[in-house]
């Protein structure tokens, strides 16, 4: 009898295990809205039709900060999504949560799904990766910060466009008193206060944000954006706000706008913001490296990407991984690669996919979608400019723009909110290590 | 001898008062002591690991400069949202108790904000008001007045207060409204005849008269402005710039969400459980008490 039913339930499964197969249903959310959402369709639609076993499923769950605490609200419902896109500081937080997620690097070897993290772009790899090279979350979309000016507006003011696009800092003060002079009323804005201004200007004067490899060898890293250097920054900033040639928009992309309708003649942003200034820009404009301090030894250095990268959260089935993983595969293959880098603006993350839009043609049709790749890779990476990694930086980075803001607005000097900001910005840091240290 | 209808069962009361108390020990008890719960513990995002702290979490929150100065833009913000939105109200009210003709319309017309959610009100505030595509900066510049209160703090303070204040200007005008309505007409009268103005009328007699419901208001207004408001900030300025507008019950939402710290953010929704419990017991034993004719 026990022979028999045992029988009846082998067949059942022999039945039911392909029927199953066919239906795995991959959940995948993410933040892309508008064009690169659309985008993100096509790719799990092409991905789909490829195949019949895998389902994936992208939910768009609102902004980065917003699908993240979805995620983690899913997580200790129980029921979190297989792949959930997570931006850049908020990785620590998922390293952080073994057990919560599962390592990429371990996904592709457990699936024996062929993965070469040395595919990737260094800056790219080496920001996701743990201290011992372990890849742990899939890269996506990869962006760097860029300086974008409105030749017309340089040339109103005499600057003759490409050619005088300010190198350094002293030219780009130089610059900005002629274009104020001119009459322009916006000189400058930027997007991402923070992760232009301390994060990405640290590492491209190959400067530390923080101790410890900025916070990549350990969780009991602490900032170091009170120096000299930093001070010099924010300060010019500041000087430049009240003096009216610097005109803060907000701590997200609220910049790209003003820089897009032709308000603001030069703009420090996402290589992200191209695709939509591409589109409404009614004048000549180009995208060129950041400006650097020319006394600083080894400056410029490179630049360190911003963007986000997939994680694939614990607890699912072997069969959902063994398709997370087919998906990843999927996603790396060079062609998918290029077609979305060409489409949205993000950077090309593997070398083949970079090779293969060179000869494509693109950016000699786009000079300027070349601008940010060449940046990133100006110089191999150093410690200072592989990335970075501080627990809850969701909230330390909130925490630097709220200082960052009062210098801005003249309530503070410059060192004043960067010393507030660093202090503030370690007890974040203590409190993390405290609650994830066990 | 007083008449009451009393239940013979011994159960029918409880069973008839069960759905609410199903309610508000579902919704109300219940999260109010996980909250108790959790703000003694030290947590990951996650909720992998967790430490029992005792009262660490409200030790660390009374040292925080930040947290004690977000009880005094909270401060600041409530006062002003109270004495703007009844200031106004008040004047709306004792006009509109004079206007003979079309006084339904026009009182109907100012109740209707009453109905707009506080982060529609945020969104509508935030649109007219916006440095780059706003109506009201673009002529504020024209008059050479550079409004950007993204980096302005006491423009953005000042936005916020408009934005919370004018959906409860309509809660407030109802209340005057009827408490002027109330006032005997003959008193007013015998002041006239005796020569006193207008406005020594309104001074000497209906602002006193109008006492009990300016009080009444007063508390209701200022627990609007602490615990309501959470709308407009997130719709307009997100507690910016700098702290400017981070108002407790932001703080509580930006700590716990935003930032994953649930200890810190649950202690600091135990202090503000506290301060209403004690602007209730304020409300119901001097207010509604002492005020009187």
């Amino acid at each position: 009898m026990i022979r028999n039913s045992l029988a009846a339930l082998a067949a059942l499964l022999a039945f039911a295990a392909p029927n199953a197969f066919a239906q795995a249903e991959i959940q995948w959310w993410h933040s892309m809205a508008g064009l690169n959402g659309d985008k993100v369709n096509d790719l799990a639609n092409k991905y789909n039709a490829s195949q019949s076993r895998y389902k994936v499923v992208p939910v768009y769950k609102g902004s980065y900060p917003e699908s993240m605490t979805a995620a983690i609200a899913a997580f200790r419902a129980g029921n979190a999504p297989a792949i959930l896109q997570v931006f850049e500081v908020g990785t620590a937080t998922m390293m952080a949560a073994k057990g919560a997620v599962i390592p990429v690097y371990k996904l592709m070897k457990d699936s024996d799904t062929p993965f070469d993290p040395k595919a990737y772009l260094p800056p790219v790899s080496g920001y996701y990766s743990d201290p011992h090279g372990n890849m742990l979350s899939f890269p996506f979309n990869s962006s760097t910060v860029v300086f974008y000016v409105n030749e017309d507006a340089f040339k109103k003011a005499g600057l003759d466009g490409a050619a005088h696009a300010p190198k350094t800092w002293k030219e780009f003060v130089a610059a900005a008193e002629k274009l104020k002079a001119a009459g322009q009323q916006c000189v400058y804005t930027t997007g991402w206060p923070s992760w232009t201004h301390i994060e990405n200007f640290s590492a491209w004067h190959n400067v530390p944000i923080g101790t410890k490899e900025n916070g990549m060898a350990g969780l009991d890293a602490r900032f170091t954006i009170d120096t000299p250097l930093h001070v010099r920054q924010i300060s010019m900033l500041a000087d430049l706000a009240k003096r009216g040639m610097f005109t803060y928009a907000g701590r997200q992309s609220q910049g790209e706008a003003k820089f897009a309708s032709g308000e603001c003649a030069m703009l420090t942003s996402s290589t992200g913001a191209q695709a939509n200034i591409r589109r409404q820009a009614k004048f000549k404009w180009s995208v060129h490296f950041l400006p650097y301090w020319d006394d600083v030894k080894g400056a410029p250095q490179n630049s360190i990407i911003g963007g986000a990268s997939l994680w694939v959260m614990g607890g699912k089935t072997p069969n959902v991984y063994k398709g997370v993983a087919e998906f990843f595969n999927f996603l790396s293959r060079p062609e998918n690669q290029m077609d979305w880098h060409v489409s949205t603006g993000y950077l090309p993350i593997t070398m083949a996919a970079y090779e293969m839009t060179k000869k494509s043609g693109f950016y000699k049709e786009h000079p300027e979608a070349e601008v940010a790749i060449k940046q990133l890779m100006n110089k191999p990476p150093t410690a200072n400019s592989k990335g970075l990694r501080f627990g809850n930086f969701v909230q330390g980075r909130e925490v630097i723009e709220e200082e960052l803001e009062a210098a801005f607005e003249g309530k503070k000097s410059a060192k004043e909110a960067l010393d507030e900001a660093e202090k503030r910005g370690n007890e974040i840091l203590r409190k993390f290590q405290a609650a994830n240290a066990r | 001898m007083e008449k009451r209808v009393v239940f013979k069962s011994a159960w029918l009361p409880y069973a008839l008062l069960a759905p609410q108390i199903a309610i508000t020990v579902v919704f109300f008890f219940w999260p109010a002591i996980q909250a108790v719960y959790y703000s003694f513990l030290v947590q990951d995002a996650f909720g992998l690991s967790s430490e029992f702290v005792w009262f660490q979490n409200f030790r660390d929150l009374f040292h925080d400069s930040h947290y004690l100065a977000s009880f005094r833009v909270t401060a600041v913000f409530s006062l002003l949202v109270a004495s703007l939105g009844m200031s106004i109200a008040l004047l709306l009210a004792a006009m509109a108790d004079r206007v003979i003709r079309g006084a339904v319309a026009y009182k109907t017309l100012l109740i209707w904000p009453y109905a707009v959610a506080p982060a529609i009100a945020g969104v509508l505030w935030a649109f007219l008001f916006s440095p780059s595509i706003g109506i009201v900066p673009y002529y504020l510049l024209k008059g050479g007045i550079n409004w950007n209160w993204i980096i302005n703090e006491n423009q953005a303070m000042l936005l916020v207060v408009m934005a919370a204040a004018y959906k409860q200007v309509s809660y407030n005008f109802l209340f005057f409204l009827a408490g002027l309505q109330s006032i005997p007409r003959s008193m007013i009268e015998a002041a006239a005849i005796d020569g006193a103005t207008p406005f020594r009328r309104f001074w000497t007699i209906v602002f006193p008269l109008l006492s009990p419901t300016t009080f009444f208001l007063l508390v209701v207004n200022i627990v609007y402005a602490f615990f309501e408001t959470f709308g407009v900030i997130d719709a307009t300025t997100q507690g910016g710039p700098g702290e400017a507008t981070k108002i407790l019950v932001y703080k509580v939402y930006y700590d716990g969400v935003r930032a994953a710290d649930l200890g810190g953010s649950s202690a600091q929704s135990v202090v503000l459980m506290l301060v209403v419990i004690s602007l209730t017991v304020v409300q119901f034993r001097f207010v509604e008490r002492k005020v009187q004719y």
